[in-house]
């Protein structure tokens, strides 16, 4: 009998969380096929955030480290500083890297930090139950945009791949979505490059990635994905915004 | 070895290189700046990792991941940048994971000033960031301590698992005096936690999140065991004159220095005065303080502050005898002053 798929050994077996329809479950599984195949489960070491994906490090197997709400890329730093041979990466989401780690990010990006970031962006506050989001897009309605986000109160949703592509230090950045299998797979591309990027030491790294939040945008998990596909993509389009030319 | 002339932010800096510590990663602020630009000048010559961070909660996150890794990792502030380092030392006590902090203080609230002062008592005592925890504190009071606290830091902070932090007025950081440098430390514990890649073993997890109440409880009595021994075998304080001392004064970091001069200067007038200078501000040392009770007449804190450890020494004194205080903020008490709070005292209450 041949084995035609698997858990990756990147994964544990504990199972996901997630709510039904959630995104994160496949960018899980993206991210530890791309370092199984690049054969760094044991010189790897992985940044969960505070948001839904905090409980990440129960399913990576490999080092794992939480970080405080924001603060991923400086952590990854100090490590990445010190063990320069091993692989380093978030994982954040928007709440955590757009809003209360945008400091953190931005410098991780000028420095060139040698580290990679997963950076999860479903328009949302998931963990704390649906709260509006530094990406969340204009008239969307969540617990605290109740009539609609109004660029005259809250301004306008940050598009965080290309202000992040302008820095130097950037040596990779895309935006990639999982909302169908032919993206799925483009995503896992983009993602398998970021960390090839690190390793090769041209500096800082990032994919982007549209993901569905079915719970908190009140939509059945199909219609997420066609709410994805309507009205993030138009605001946040896909490609790769940096790519240094060693690569 | 031979001596040499060193400023008190070298110093500090100097005893954590001596110590192995092979990473800084730090915030400019006023009066600690210098240790920042003795570590920027010597790591990429020793090969070690020096980072400016983009703010102090950038800094105290990078130690956050520096100190994962096991190696020795330190940060250099004064108060304010204390204040928002808090969260990551949170995450650290929980996370136990060792590192040298170091707060070189000024006057505050707010911005304050950037004069000598020891108004950070409370908040390197109580902890400063949310939760129930606890970090050692050491208090030097010489540029030679400043060099030896640091390396001792490192050592309580891998025998217990803790942040460590050496906390010294602005002035210890800046004065110059003769220190006599140390022996490179070589000897390190194992650190079987660190998270380094999962080579040959299971994969470490550094977290501090605990979503199950029994659990959440289980590790707050972890953490709280593990200060009982501390304050069981951790408390250091020097003792001058207490044996026969009608009153006891309490004095830590420079200010002890000058107070025990002040001491001095009234025993030679015929008062039985004494003086405890508490080495470690947590564990407070309650036993020292406790056997002079048994004895004293009376205590007197001096600070350079409103009066905060005042209120550590009343406890340990535990009503057995009047605790007093004199402080100053901004500005230090002299010698002088100091002699004629204590002479005045004596008199009032005729000892």
């Amino acid at each position: 009998m041949k084995i035609v798929a698997q858990r990756p050994e990147s994964l544990t077996p504990a199972k996901f969380h997630y709510c039904p329809g959630c995104t994160h479950g496949i960018i899980h599984r993206l991210v530890a096929e791309c370092i199984d195949e690049l054969n760094m489960r044991e010189n790897t070491i992985g940044i969960c955030p505070v948001g839904c994906s905090v409980l990440a490090y129960d399913y990576f197997n490999f080092d794992m480290l939480e970080a405080a709400h924001g603060r991923a890329p400086a952590i990854a730093t100090g490590i990445k500083r010190i063990l320069p041979d091993r692989c380093v990466f978030t994982y954040q989401g928007d709440g955590d890297l757009a809003s209360i780690g945008m400091a953190e990010i931005v410098h991780a990006s000028a420095r060139g930090e040698k580290i990679t970031v997963i950076f999860v962006n479903n328009a949302v506050y998931g963990m704390t139950g649906g709260q509006m989001a530094p990406t969340t897009l204009l008239g969307q309605v969540t617990t605290t945009s109740p009539y609609g986000r109004k660029v005259e109160e809250t301004g306008y949703p940050i598009r965080m791949a290309e202000l992040l592509a302008i820095n130097e230090g950037s040596a990779y950045i895309s935006r990639m979505s999982v909302n169908n299998p032919a993206n799925v797979t483009k995503t896992k591309k983009s993602i398998k490059k970021a960390l090839q990027t690190q390793m090769k030491g041209l500096g800082f790294s990032m994919v982007e990635i549209l993901s569905t939040c079915p719970t908190n945008w009140g939509l059945g998990p199909m219609d997420a994905l066609k709410w994805l596909e309507e009205n993030m993509i138009p605001y946040y389009p896909l490609g790769e915004f940096k790519v240094k030319e060693a690569l | 070895m031979k001596k040499v002339l060193m400023k008190g932010n070298e110093a500090i800096a100097e005893g954590a290189l001596t110590a192995g510590c092979i990473a800084f990663f730090g915030y400019p602020i006023t009066p600690s700046s210098e240790i920042a630009e003795y570590m920027a000048r010597k790591f990429p010559l020793l090969g070690g990792t020096f980072v400016q961070a983009e703010s102090e909660l950038a800094a105290i996150s990078m130690v956050y991941g520096g100190a994962s890794t096991g190696f020795r990792v330190m940060t250099a502030t004064s108060g304010p940048g204390i204040s928002l380092k808090s969260e990551g030392i949170s995450f650290l006590a929980e996370a136990e994971l060792p590192c040298l902090i170091v707060n070189i203080s000024r006057g505050g609230p707010g911005l304050g000033g950037i004069q000598p002062a020891q108004s950070d008592y409370w908040q390197a005592t109580r902890g400063g960031g949310h939760g129930d925890f606890q970090i050692i504190v050491l208090a030097p009071s010489s540029v030679q301590e400043m060099l030896d606290f640091a390396m001792e830091a490192f050592d309580l902070a891998d025998k217990y698992r803790i942040p460590v932090m050496v906390m010294a007025e602005g002035t210890l950081g800046q004065m110059m005096e003769p220190v006599i440098p140390r022996e490179k430390v070589t000897q390190f514990i194992g650190k079987p936690w660190a998270i380094n890649g999962c080579k040959d073993r299971k994969p470490n997890i550094v977290n501090t999140l605990h979503l199950s109440p029994e659990f959440l409880e289980e590790r707050n009595h972890v953490l709280g065991d593990k200060y009982k021994v501390i304050k069981a075998n951790e408390q250091r304080a020097e003792t001058y004159w207490t044996e026969d001392a009608d009153l006891v004064v309490v004095a830590f970091g420079l200010m002890s220095r000058i107070v025990k001069k002040a001491v001095m200067e009234v025993r030679k007038r015929g008062h039985k005065v004494g003086l405890i200078r508490p080495i470690t501000l947590w564990p407070f040392p309650v036993e020292h303080i406790k056997k002079a009770a048994e004895t004293a007449k009376m205590f007197l804190s001096v600070e350079i502050s409103m009066g905060q450890m005042v209120d550590d020494v009343r406890l340990a004194v535990n009503g057995k005898a009047p605790v007093e205080f004199y402080g100053r903020i901004g500005m230090i008490p002299s010698p002088e002053e100091i002699a004629d709070q204590i002479i005045k005292l004596a008199e009032r209450e005729g000892f």
